[in-house]
């Protein structure tokens, strides 16, 4: 490959993106799947008007029909119905977690990165604690103690993605005090604080968003995981990890009892992360 | 880097080196073993808040109608009648020596049965993290040289790949190959057919993960001085990425090895389960429900130690492919 190939590879991605860009299709599909998202978490019944508990014994297992979109379970439920009103848990508990780790992760992150050796130390000691936790266990431990349910799962799913923010943000803001506008600002006079708030943290955290859109989409994963084994939201719950977990006992008739519920949990996953990654793109490039 | 001036500069430097390497191996050390015994306190006294009569557990939980008597005897035997304090000192006494007590539950040691589990999951995730490195690192070479297109389609594959939840992907996989195409079994049947299905599903979600860390690594590798100078230099094309901005690129992605090791016996437990694979994720979750205490405490050490040993393990080939981490 020559350079002038190179040069032409190189050409699309270093345009500057102004606010008047159009779109491109995978963002636009993004959008419009995260809109339907929100508005099946906001107003389920507009989307699905049926009850997501209401039985029909007769019309059980459905495969995928006019009727029944999606089919219907082993009770006759409607799984479309089921799958929008079950959009609230997930995306709640994908959000909430995903603070709660953000949280824990600054605070950790900053401490260690900021307030010199002996900090660094113990909270480095204390992430590889956390670390060595695989994160599932520690979501069971805090489960069986405080009950299983749909906010023990959150929280738990939540700490458990604690320790990989705070490594990244230390290490991030590492490399931001080494830079020469940090010297700078120690030349000029600056206290330790206002560098730190002023000039270490914004260029901090600006590379977070990505990691944080990644981390709803992990997080709903998780919760759905937690579901699935038990543990989080219980059947007859819409909660899509649930459906799931309740749709593997008829996995050979009934393939589409597991397929729906997963399929809203990867395309909301992979939404979450194309449109965050785009709006990063977009505020990298304003 | 500044070297000391010497009339022997050779075995000084040699003497300064060992002597910094030995310091670092004990502080490491050091941190292994701090490590091990926060774990293994974090976990004894979580096991401990969980409500109901351990004695209880050990008769086969709450349904079995034990009597006060066998209760009362369970207890004694076990130790549950004394301090939460005393109980604790002689789980971290049995841990310094080795001993990971007795299962309740399953009325055998710790120890062997832990090790009887831990291979299969080895396997498992070493395969699975091989699975995820070779597929990352193809996505991330093809997506990087093929233009556009091969861009936004190597983005598209990563970002479903590392959404895909592990229960979903093996649900649907046993959907697929199992029951419409009829070419693996469906549970793992201890033969290689077997690996085949959970190697996948542990390995693809892995896979999206680091393709995304590497791809960004190799794009800002690709755009810096270096490569720039060793174009200049007239290298050619494959010089250039597999000499100067791989080595770069693949710095990231071994760090998050450590982690991904960690992600790898978490989704263990659910592929063990769906699988019916023996093996410490499946052993684990078991020993949560029954609340066999000795049997988690003892899942947990094995797992932390492989994560210290995996992370010692990253730690030092980020070195071996980093130069710069070796100055400070």
């Amino acid at each position: 490959m020559s350079g002038l190939e190179v040069q032409a590879d190189r050409a699309p991605r270093s345009r500057p993106f102004s606010r008047h860009r159009r779109p491109r299709a995978a963002e636009t599909i993004a959008a419009v799947l995260a809109l339907f998202l929100v508005l099946a978490a906001v107003l389920p019944d507009f989307l699905a008007p049926g009850d997501p508990l209401g039985i029909d014994p007769l019309g059980a297992f459905q495969s995928p029909n006019f009727t029944h979109a999606f089919g219907t379970d082993e009770s006759g439920r409607d799984i479309y119905t089921r799958v929008v009103h079950g959009t609230q848990y997930s995306l709640v508990i994908g959000v909430a977690a995903t603070a709660i780790g953000l949280s824990l992760g600054i605070v950790l992150g900053t401490l260690a990165g900021m307030l010199g050796r002996i900090v660094d130390f113990t909270v480095n000691r204390f992430l590889e604690v956390l670390f060595a936790f695989p994160g599932l266990l520690l979501a069971l431990l805090f489960i069986v103690i405080f009950g299983p349910g749909v906010a023990t799962a959150t929280i738990a799913v939540g700490i458990s993605t604690a320790p990989g923010y705070a490594r990244i943000i230390r290490a991030q803001l590492i490399s931001v005090r080494g830079k020469s506008f940090v010297e700078a600002a120690t030349v000029l006079g600056r206290t330790r604080w206002q560098i730190l708030l002023r000039h270490i943290l914004p260029n901090t955290l600006a590379p977070l968003f990505v990691l944080a859109t990644l981390g709803i989409g992990q997080a709903i994963v998780w919760a759905a995981t937690l579901s699935y084994l038990g543990l989080g939201a219980e059947p007859p719950t819409a909660e899509w990890g649930a459906m799931l977990s309740a749709g593997r006992t008829y996995i050979t008739s009934a393939w589409w009892m597991s397929f729906f519920p997963g399929l809203f949990i990867v395309l909301t996953a992979v939404s979450a992360t194309v449109l965050g990654r785009s709006i990063d793109k977009r505020m990298r490039h304003a | 880097m500044a070297e000391p001036v010497s009339r022997h500069p050779a075995t000084l430097r040699g003497r300064l080196r060992f002597a910094r390497t030995l310091r670092r191996l004990a502080v490491r050390l050091a941190g292994a073993v701090f490590v091990l015994w926060a774990v293994a306190t974090i976990t004894f006294f979580a096991v401990r808040l969980i409500p109901g009569d351990p004695a209880l557990a050990v008769l086969g939980g709450p349904g079995s109608q034990a009597s006060p008597e066998a209760l009362a005897a369970v207890s004694a035997a076990y130790g549950f009648d004394q301090s939460v304090f005393v109980q604790y000192l002689a789980q971290l006494g049995r841990l310094a020596t080795g001993d990971l007590g007795r299962s309740y539950a399953l009325n055998m040691e710790v120890g062997p049965l832990v090790l009887s589990q831990l291979g299969g999951t080895v396997l498992l995730a070493v395969l699975a993290l091989i699975l995820a490195w070779v597929l990352a690192l193809a996505l991330a070479t093809w997506s990087t040289r093929g233009g556009t297109v091969a861009a936004r389609v190597g983005s598209g594959l990563e970002i479903i790949a590392a959404a895909l939840p592990h229960f979903w992907l093996a649900t649907s996989l046993i959907v697929v190959f199992s029951i419409w195409i009829g070419v693996l079994p469906p549970i793992s049947t201890g033969g290689v057919a077997g690996l085949v299905l959970p190697v996948l599903t542990l390995g693809i979600p892995l896979a999206g993960f680091l393709g995304q860390v590497m791809r960004e690594s190799l794009l800002l590798a690709l755009e810096s001085p270096f490569v720039l100078s060793a174009r200049a230099r007239g290298e050619s094309e494959r010089g250039v990425r597999w000499i100067h901005a791989f080595r770069h690129a693949s710095l990231p992605a071994i760090s998050l090895s450590g982690w991904a090791f960690g992600s790898l016996i978490s989704g263990a437990v659910v592929v063990e389960t769906i699988f019916a694979r023996p093996g410490l994720g499946r052993t684990l979750l078991n020993a949560v429900t029954l609340r066999d205490v000795p049997v988690v405490i003892g899942v947990v050490m094995v797992v932390a130690v492989a994560y210290i040993v995996m992370t010692l393990a990253t730690d030092a080939l980020s070195r071996v492919v980093d130069p710069r981490l070796r100055l400070s």
